[in-house]
């Protein structure tokens, strides 16, 4: 087996007294399309977030690519962070910088590209994401879905070799929801690309991932192919699959 | 119930101890974070604007509080000095609180409020949208892109409206003791001069320095730090704003006391009311 690309070794993290990971092990290989699934804050944007040392684990190791990450201090953790691209849940798009701007951040960080260049490069990758010439605009003058889209201009903006989506098609209607799997699938094909795709859009799940794993109550509960996942006979992955709350979660609804 | 009063007593102290470790540390970073390299045009670019946002907006502001407080001493004073027939000493006095205290200290004390908690805001908002995040995931470090930057520009920017605000006030102190009262001009300056030499000037700026990097290194910090949400940058800046005011008081006080004795230490003890 090759040396995983991204690896959790019984991770555990807590925010005061709420536990959000207790034991995750996973490795994930270089070229996959892994996504994770799980019900709203079973901690799938913190999962993602270790990966890049945003946030550090009470016990367990996150590595990179061979290197050990979560005691990494920050100057080492830039140089994995530049082979990464994050595209943030809600965006994050720095709001007192135009959207040209906003995907150029990288570029004029990391590369020696002249402005012209820049410039060239910032529209292609909003070609990509279906935003052609918006580049003068503010994120504020942009709907929900397309700071979405422009963020994630900006997450692929270096050619990362991993990329972590969290919930990419959030916010979009279908077609253009479709648009951004496919746009996911051919990162992965043409720049084989690692992708780590968090998503609640089960459409877009079956679409993109070689693998899906479930986080619930800390845990991964399921580690499987696609058609794994939608044979799978576990009561929780069957109702989070099909889309239908339990008895449990709707007797609140009852008087 | 003693316990408990001692138990959170205890504990306050403790969360204020690691909360001044925890801005030790920031401050510690920004500072190693400033060496030589940092000086590249590619940061260096970051600092006009916020040299606008902190300098020219603050002008307004801090002409008026300087003015008005040259024109209150001289109001105040007068009746005083007037009821000693020494109202011409009035300049030395002005001048001198105005330069010396409360020139600095309220242009500073403005300046916490107006660009302390502004930055506060900025960065707050930026922290709890995750734009702060976002920077360090794309291998850009928030300290040199962000921090660096503002704090220069608080440090190079409280001076200079410093002296602004003390000129003005100097102006507003000669034009209510001079024109409106009926102070003599010239024996009016003569005792200004007297009373304010090159080392009282130098004083009030020199604490204005401080004073602007602990008003940028402040509102950072606390911009950095805020809670979640609108209530929690909020908050950051109600705190920011209050923080500095403190700082910048105690600060003031350790000024005039090392200041007083290297004074002393190096002309000996002179009278403010000249011979
Ligand atoms: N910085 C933080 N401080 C405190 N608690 C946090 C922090 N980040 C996340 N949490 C908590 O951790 C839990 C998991 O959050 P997370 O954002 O990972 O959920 P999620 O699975 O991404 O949910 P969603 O699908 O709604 O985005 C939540 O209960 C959240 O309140
Ligand atoms: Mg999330």
């Amino acid at each position: 087996m090759p040396l995983p690309i991204v690896e959790f070794r019984d991770v555990a993290k807590r925010f005061g007294h709420l536990v959000v990971l207790e034991g995750v092990t996973l490795s994930i290989q270089r070229g996959e399309s892994i996504v994770i699934i799980g019900a709203s804050g079973s901690g799938k944007s913190v999962m993602l977030k270790h990966i890049v040392g945003l946030l550090k684990p009470e016990s367990g190791q996150v590595w990179f690519d061979g290197t050990r990450i979560d005691t990494l201090p920050e100057r080492q953790l830039m140089l994995i962070r530049q082979r990464c691209g994050f595209l943030f849940q809600m965006g994050a798009l720095f709001d007192s910088l135009t959207v040209g701007e906003n995907i150029a951040f990288p570029l004029v960080e990391h590369t020696r590209k002249n402005p012209d260049e820049i410039r060239q490069v910032v529209a292609h990758r909003l070609a990509m994401v279906g935003l052609p010439g918006v580049e003068y605009k503010m994120p504020a003058e942009l709907s929900g879905g397309q700071k979405k889209r422009v963020a994630l201009a900006r997450a692929i903006a270096l050619d990362p070799e991993v990329i972590l989506y969290d919930e990419p098609t959030t916010g979009l209607d279908p077609v253009r929801a479709d648009v951004i799997n496919e746009l996911i699938i051919k990162l992965q094909r043409e720049l084989h690309t690692t992708s780590i795709v968090v998503t609640h859009d089960m459409a877009s799940a079956f679409k993109i991932a070689d693998r899906i794993v479930m986080l619930h109550a800390g845990k991964l509960i399921i580690d499987g192919s696609p058609q794994q996942i939608k044979d799978s006979t576990n009561p929780i992955v069957h109702h989070f699959v099909v889309g239908e709350a339990d008895e449990k979660e709707l007797s609140v609804l009852k008087g | 119930m003693p316990v408990r009063l001692i138990e959170q007593v205890g504990r306050q102290t403790t969360n204020a101890l690691a909360s001044l470790g925890d801005f030790a540390q920031f401050a510690g970073r920004t500072f190693v974070s400033m060496g030589p390299s940092w000086f590249r045009w590619k940061n260096v670019r970051l600092i006009l604007p916020q040299m606008y946002d902190v300098g020219t907006m603050s002008v307004p502001v801090v002409s008026v509080v300087g003015a008005f407080i040259g024109m209150v001493l001289a109001v105040e004073g007068y009746t005083q000095f007037k009821a000693l027939g020494q109202e011409a000493r009035m300049g030395s006095v002005i001048n001198v609180s105005v330069i010396k205290q409360i020139g600095p200290v309220l242009a500073a004390v403005m300046l916490a409020g107006r660009v302390g908690g502004a930055l506060t805001a900025e960065l707050g908002t930026m922290n709890v949208t995750e734009q702060l995040d976002a920077m360090r995931v794309m291998g850009a470090d928030p300290i040199r892109v962000l921090v660096i930057p503002r704090f220069l520009a608080c440090i190079l920017l409280t001076p200079l409206l410093t002296i602004y605000s003390d000129f003005l006030g100097v102006l507003g102190g000669w034009l209510i003791s001079v024109k409106s009262l009926g102070i003599p001009n010239d024996p009016y300056w003569h005792y200004s001069a007297l009373g304010v030499d090159n080392w009282q000037i130098f004083e009030g700026i020199t604490k204005s320095i401080f004073f602007g990097a602990a008003i940028g290194l402040i509102g950072c910090y606390k911009g950095f730090t805020s809670g979640a949400g609108a209530s929690g940058v909020g908050k950051a800046c109600t705190e920011s704003f209050v923080t500095s005011f403190m700082a910048i008081i105690i600060l003031n006080f350790f000024f005039a006391q090392v200041s007083k004795d290297w004074y002393i230490a190096i002309y000996g003890v002179t009278s403010m009311f000249g011979s």
